[in-house]
C-alpha cells in the first residue's frame, strides 16, 4: 500500500505545484493521474518515485517513509530516451547493469521483459532501427526488468501517432491484467485515462489538488472502447472539468 | 555513373587548376623567384626533401605532442566544469581570455620562460588547440538527459556509474568534433610558434623552412614547405575524422 499523506511542493520559484494531496493506492491499482498542463501530476509522480523531496507531508510505503530502493520503481518517462549506442537488450539491461547483476545472470530476465512487449526479435536492434512505438516498448521492457512494485508513468504515449498509442494502450492493458502490477499514469487526455485506468484521480490546477477520486470497471477486451461505461465514464470525468474549470 | 562524376570531381577540378597554373608560367615567362609552377615546387622538394622530411617530421611532433596535452587538458577540465559549478564559473572566464588572446602575442613571452625549444612550441600550440575540446566537451556533459539522469539516479548508480555509463558517452560526439578542430588548431598553433620562435634563435620544423628559404628567395622551395603544411593539415582533418566515424559507426547502425 502507498500513501500519499498531504503532499505539498513547492519549488525554489516560490510556485506551489502540489497543495494537500492525499491518496491511498493499493497493490494492483491502475491509477490515472488526470490533469491538464501545468498542474503539477507529473510532480506528483516525481514525488512519488523520490526523485524529489516533498515540502509538506509524506509518502509512505507500506506504513514507513522513506526513499525507494534502487530498482523498487519502473519509471517510464514522455520519450523513450534509450541510449543511442546500446542494443535493445543492453537498454533494457541498464538498471541491473547498474546494480552489478552480471549480463550472464540478468539474460533470462532481459528476454522475459523483451517478450513482454512483444520484441524478443528486435533484441540487437539499436534504437535508429526501431519505431517511436517499438523505442517506447522497449523503454516499458527497461522499467519492468527490475521487477518493480510500482510502475510509474510520465504521458507516455502522447509523443505517438493514435493507431500506434491505441496499440500500446491495449499491450499495457493487457500486461496489467496478466502481472497485476501497481501502475500511476500520468495523462492530460481524459479518453486515455478512462481508457486504461481502474482508478481516476482528477488533478485541479494550480496548485495540484485532488478534485476527484473516480472508480471504474470497463469490460476488458476489443470492445472496450465503444462500450456504453467507457462513453458514460468519458461524459462523468468531463463533468468534473466542468466544476473544476468553468469555461 | 553521376556519384562516381562527382566524386572525381574534385580531382579533375585540381589537375585542371595545377595544369592551368603550370601552363600560364610558362606562357608568360614568368621567373620562378617571382611564381613557381608546379613543376618547380617538385624540383624544389626533390631537391631539398631530406630538409623539408625532416622539417615535417619536427612539425608533426610538435602538432602531435600539443594535441595529446591539449586533449588531456581540455578533458580534465571540462569534468570539473561538469562536477562543480564553482570551478566553471571560475575557469570560464579565463579560459576565454587565453582563447581569444592571439598566441602570436603570447609566444615570445613563452619564449623568454621556458629554455626548451619544444616544451615552447608544445605550450604555444596547446593555448592555440585546447579551447575546442574544452567547450565542446563541456557542452556535451552538461546536455545529458535529465530523464536518463533520474533513471540511473532511480536504480542506484554511484557518480561514476553516471559519468562513465551516461555523461561521457552522451559527450563522445560533441568531444570528437573538439577534437577534429583542436587536430587542425594545434598544427596552426606549432607554425606560428615555429615562425615566431625561429625568428628568435631557435631552428625547426617546416614553418622555419619556409622563413630560411625566404631569406634565400628560394621561392619554389617556400611553395613546396607551404603545401606539405597543407597536405598535413587535411591528413589531420581526414584522419580524425576517420576515427569519429570509427567510433560512432556503433551508434549509427541499426
Amino acid at each position: 500500500m502507498f500513501t500519499l499523506e498531504t503532499l505539498a511542493k513547492r519549488y525554489d520559484t516560490g510556485v506551489l505545484a502540489l497543495d494537500g494531496v492525499s491518496a491511498d493506492i493499493a497493490p494492483g491499482e491502475f491509477v490515472a493521474l488526470l490533469g491538464p498542463s501545468g498542474c503539477g501530476k507529473s510532480t506528483l509522480l516525481r514525488l512519488l518515485a523520490g526523485l524529489e523531496a516533498p515540502s509538506g507531508g509524506r509518502v509512505a510505503w507500506d506504513g514507513h517513509t522513506g526513499a525507494p530502493g534502487p530498482g523498487e520503481i519502473g519509471f517510464v518517462f514522455q520519450d523513450a530516451t534509450l541510449m543511442p549506442w546500446a542494443s535493445a537488450a543492453e537498454n533494457v539491461y541498464l538498471p541491473l547493469k547498474l546494480r552489478h547483476v552480471t549480463r550472464k545472470l540478468a539474460a533470462p530476465k532481459i528476454a522475459a521483459a523483451l517478450a513482454q512487449v512483444g520484441l524478443s526479435a528486435f533484441a540487437d536492434t539499436r534504437p535508429k532501427g526501431l519505431s517511436g512505438g517499438m523505442k517506447m516498448r522497449v523503454s516499458i521492457a527497461r522499467a519492468l526488468v527490475s521487477e518493480p512494485i510500482l510502475l510509474l508513468m510520465d504521458e507516455p504515449f502522447a509523443a505517438l501517432d493514435e493507431f500506434t498509442r491505441h496499440k500500446l494502450q491495449d499491450d499495457l492493458l493487457a500486461l496489467w491484467a496478466r502481472t497485476g502490477k501497481t501502475i500511476v499514469f500520468v495523462t492530460h487526455s481524459i479518453y486515455e485515462a478512462a481508457y486504461l485506468a481502474n482508478r481516476i484521480l482528477v488533478m485541479s490546477p494550480r496548485p495540484g489538488r485532488i478534485a476527484a477520486d473516480l472508480r471504474a470497471s470497463l469490460p476488458m477486451g476489443p470492445h472496450r472502447r465503444a462500450s456504453g461505461d467507457y462513453v458514460a465514464l468519458v461524459e462523468r470525468i468531463t463533468g468534473c472539468f466542468r466544476e473544476i474549470m468553468p469555461a | 555513373m553521376r556519384r562516381m562524376v562527382e566524386s572525381l570531381a574534385p580531382y579533375g577540378f585540381g589537375a585542371l587548376a595545377l595544369g592551368g597554373w603550370q601552363g600560364a608560367v610558362w606562357a608568360l615567362h614568368v621567373p620562378a623567384y617571382v611564381m613557381p609552377g608546379p613543376a618547380d615546387i617538385v624540383a624544389a622538394y626533390i631537391d631539398a626533401h631530406a630538409v623539408l622530411d625532416a622539417g615535417l617530421v619536427a612539425t608533426l611532433a610538435v602538432t602531435g605532442a600539443a594535441l595529446l596535452a591539449a586533449t588531456l587538458l581540455g578533458l580534465v577540465l571540462a569534468l570539473l566544469m561538469a562536477a562543480s559549478p564553482l570551478f566553471r564559473a571560475a575557469i570560464q572566464p579565463w579560459a576565454v581570455i587565453i582563447q581569444v588572446t592571439p598566441v602570436v602575442a603570447l609566444a615570445p613571452f613563452i619564449i623568454i620562460w621556458v629554455n626548451q625549444p619544444f616544451a615552447c612550441l608544445v605550450i604555444c600550440a596547446v593555448i592555440v588547440a585546447f579551447f575546442p575540446i574544452l567547450s565542446n566537451t563541456a557542452a556535451g556533459l552538461a546536455a545529458t538527459p535529465p530523464d536518463l539522469l533520474d533513471l540511473f539516479r532511480l536504480n542506484g548508480a554511484s557518480r561514476w556509474q553516471i559519468l562513465f555509463q551516461l555523461s561521457l558517452p552522451y559527450a563522445l560526439p560533441d568531444f570528437l568534433t573538439g577534437l577534429r578542430i583542436s587536430g587542425t588548431l594545434a598544427l596552426v598553433g606549432a607554425v606560428v610558434a615555429e615562425f615566431v620562435a625561429g625568428s628568435g634563435g631557435f631552428a625547426s620544423g617546416l614553418a622555419w623552412q619556409i622563413i630560411e628559404a625566404s631569406y634565400r628567395l628560394e621561392i619554389p622551395r617556400m611553395f613546396a614547405a607551404l603545401v606539405m603544411l597543407g597536405v598535413t593539415g587535411i591528413a589531420i582533418y581526414a584522419a580524425l575524422g576517420l576515427l569519429e566515424r570509427l567510433l560512432l559507426a556503433k551508434r549509427n547502425r541499426a
